[in-house]
């Protein structure tokens, strides 16, 4: 047992933030810093700069990076100063989740044909998996590949599809046999968005913002040789990759920066003769997230720790989704009881970070963010549902 | 002990119910709340023929005499309804503070056009650094000749964009954090140096940030005496609060409905969800957390009518209430919901995002809390 960290990892860290020092450009820190949504190509851009360092595609195997391996403790250090910095989030759909499934089930052909583009961020890709009759109860999807020759004809309609609007690429669990047992007819297909018959449609969501979306498919012509693993093993692929989007769900890093900064403001938050840092009430609150969101911090590491010793991430980072994503939520909760009157002027994404608003310049995106973030509890398995997996998993009920 | 409404106040009641019900369905408040008013002009007009707007208004300033007992049962009605004419800020706020300690040329100019639904208004009290501390006043009033004149900053003022007079609390005298020393002063629109910066609030609804820039006010136009601003204050926000727990009570019972409905047709894993135990008891407590404010609003209110020596009190334990399950049964509609919850098209994230709003206007539950062990 030891919490030290070594000579090199010490090392490691400065040249992380020397490269951050030098490499993150000024103007996506500015809109990052203002909180203003990024525009695709500047996400892209981003991505490309980790990219040429070697860190962007830091947990694929190194046979498909050219690049060198971090050590588990490199990759949080590395994950907490880009959180630090404030650096954009990496869009998880294709480097996170369709290219270790292409890696671990594809054939040849599909690592060579997906990887490249995913690893330079040349491609795109969007997830889908959820429909409107199938949220939770994932296996009850419905949309329909049949194979006709050398083609899957694709009909149904996918939902929540998280920028889509950008996507050159969906990878798709789709129906291709009606089995009784439901989970053995689902099989895992990448599909080209330019493909006829697909149709983009945007959800607005309560913070006024364009995020997800349907997406339906009209007889959309696949070819075969887009079917990853065997036809029928959609939902084996599925859970391999429902417990890849657990492990990194937590955000503990982000969470240490915007608790630390949620402190800093209130610091400076008049509150009768003293600070809102000062107010008992509020403080006690920020110190029980503090607890919590160590705990939770440990709780991951120990976690990585285990998988770097050969373990993979199983039904215990049901944990981490669940108490992540509550820590999110209650950040986001008191970011709003800081601000008080000003958490409830609303403004668009476009409007964000001008100077039509009103009240404190970080006001604006505090209430579209907690808004927003009631989703975290229900996406990527909902919370009862990761509940349930522990449950069963581990506590054996 | 009764809990009955009488004859007039159950008539209402219906009223507003059926007009809620049938003239104010989903598309017609989305449109309203997205127009550039902000709410519908026709209808504040025929809330002004009904007599809605001046029910709580007492005879002698031109109102019909009722009590707070049926402001509540208008404001839960809107609670249903999420209904965005602004009766609260206009009636309730500004209006019974006029009621309580306009003098007769006030009432005559001011509240009687208000109860026609000729003119609206606005209570302008916080500032950005105040939160919610109604004495925490650095707007300044100064004594020249026969008027005052005016210098500071009004944040967040409700209906501020539709106001044509505006109430604002400034100092005459003391310091900042004194309730002595602040006067309440109504103040025109279109007065030189009174600047409006309007906006849309994320429940909906409209407010305005005031600039006030040497405006000049006569020495008529102030409530109550000069420096003894705060105690009316206080006591309008008090009514206040009754009302928009109300409101809130309303809108928490469509939502847990709204939710126990959902959760009987959605199915998952073969059976409606409704059937999972977890979310039966997510849903009892929705449900008993919307049976308690009622209790507390039911109790807060009469103590108030009594003028009862612990209403304060009570008001501040019922705002607590409020916040704390306003929020829970808000963010376990949308939960229970699932991604549906989290979109602009159904009425659930709207319900959750006035209910946000309510829990803090005048005042969260760390704020009542505390004032609810100070008194």
């Amino acid at each position: 047992m030891d919490l030290k960290f070594s000579e090199a990892d010490v090392t490691f860290r400065e040249e992380v933030v020397n490269f951050l020092e030098t490499e993150y450009p000024d103007d996506i820190k500015e809109k990052q810093d203002k909180r203003i949504p990024l525009e695709k190509d500047e996400i892209v851009r981003w991505q490309q700069i980790l990219n040429k360092k070697g860190w962007f595609a830091i947990n694929w195997p190194t046979e498909y990076t050219n690049q060198e391996e971090l050590s588990v403790t490199q990759k949080y250090i590395l994950q907490e100063e880009l959180a630090k910095a404030n650096t954009p989030t990496t869009i998880p759909f294709g480097v996170g989740m369709c290219a270790p499934v292409v890696y671990t089930f594809g054939t040849d052909e599909q690592k060579e044909k997906f990887l490249p583009s995913i690893l330079n961020s040349e491609v795109w890709w969007c997830q889908g998996y959820s429909e409107p009759g199938s949220g939770s109860d994932l296996a009850s999807l419905k949309t329909k590949a049949e194979l006709k020759g050398d083609k899957y004809i694709v009909n149904g309609a996918k939902t929540w599809t998280t920028l889509a609007q950008h996507a050159d690429w969906i990878f798709c669990l789709v129906r291709t046999e009606t089995t009784d047992i439901k989970q053995e007819g689902i099989s895992f297909l990448l599909i080209d968005m330019k493909t006829p018959g697909i149709e983009v449609k945007p959800i607005i969501t309560i913070d006024g913002s364009h995020e997800v979306n349907m997406v339906y498919f009209d007889n959309v012509e696949v070819p075969a040789e887009n079917l990853v693993g065997e036809q029928g093993q959609g939902w084996n692929i599925a859970k391999f990759l429902l417990a890849h989007e657990r492990s990194g769900i937590a955000g503990i890093a982000a969470l240490k920066r915007e608790l630390s900064r949620l402190k800093d403001l209130s610091s400076d938050i008049p509150l009768g003769e003293g600070t809102l840092l000062e107010d008992v009430q509020f403080r006690n609150k920020i110190e029980e997230t503090e607890i919590e969101l160590t705990a939770t911090e440990f709780t991951e590491l120990r976690t990585l720790a285990a998988m770097s010793q050969g373990g993979s991430p199983g039904a215990e980072s049901s944990i981490l989704k669940i108490k992540g994503t509550e820590l999110q939520q209650t950040i986001s909760e008191l970011f709003v009881e800081m601000l008080a009157y000003y958490a409830h002027p609303f403004y668009l994404e476009n409007e964000i970070g001008t100077n039509e608003t009103v009240g404190p310049d970080y006001a604006a995106p505090v209430m579209p963010h907690y808004l927003n973030y009631r989703k975290v509890t229900i996406y990527g398995g909902s919370n009862e549902i990761q509940r349930n997996v522990i449950s069963k998993a581990i506590l054996g009920l | 002990m009764d809990f009955t409404f009488n004859e007039e106040q159950t008539l209402i009641q219906d009223q507003v119910d059926q007009f809620v019900q049938k003239e104010y369905d989903w598309e017609t408040r989305q449109s309203l709340s997205n127009s550039d008013l902000g709410f519908g002009e026709s209808n504040w007009q025929k809330f002004a023929e009904l007599g809605w707007l001046g029910i709580s208004v007492s005879e002698d300033s031109g109102g019909f005499g009722g009590s707070a007992i049926e402001s509540m049962l208008i404001m839960e009605a809107f609670g249903k309804g999420l209904v965005v004419e602004p009766f609260l800020e206009t009636m309730i706020m500004a209006g019974s503070l006029i009621d309580d300690h306009g003098s007769d040329e006030q009432k005559s100019s001011v509240l009687e056009p208000a109860i026609s639904g000729e003119m609206h208004l606005a209570l302008a009290y916080a500032e950005p650094q105040s939160r919610f501390n109604l004495s925490d006043v650095v707007t300044e009033a100064k004594s020249d000749g026969e008027n005052y004149i005016l210098n500071g900053y009004k944040s967040v003022v409700m209906n501020g964009p539709s106001a044509s007079k505006i109430i604002v609390s400034a100092r005459t005298s003391s310091s900042q954090l004194d309730e002595n020393g602040i006067t309440l002063f109504i103040v025109d629109s279109d007065s030189k140096g009174l600047a409006k910066t309007n906006y849309k609030t994320v429940d909906g609804r409209r407010a305005s940030d005031l600039t006030l820039e040497n405006v000049s006010v006569s020495r008529d136009n102030i409530i109550g005496g000069l420096d003894s601003g705060f105690e009316i204050l206080d006591s309008a926000i008090d009514k206040s609060i009754l009302a928009i727990s109300a409101e809130a009570v309303g809108a928490m019972e469509v939502l847990y409905k709204t939710t126990v409905e959902y959760t009987k047709t959605r199915e998952q894993f073969g059976t409606s969800i409704g059937k999972f135990q977890v979310l039966q008891h997510r849903m009892v407590d929705m449900f008993m957390e919307y049976e308690q404010c009622k209790s507390l609003l039911y109790m807060a209110t009469m103590k108030h009518e009594e003028g009862a020596p612990d209403a304060k009190k009570a008001i501040s334990g019922l705002k607590y209430q409020v916040g704390k399950a306003g929020k829970f049964i808000g963010q376990q509609a949308v939960q229970l919901h699932g991604g549906m919850g989290v979109t602009d098209e159904l009425n659930v994230g709207h319900y959750f995002k006035r209910l946000t709003t309510v829990g803090t206007i005048f005042g969260n539950t760390d704020y009542h809390l505390k004032k609810y062990t100070s008194l």
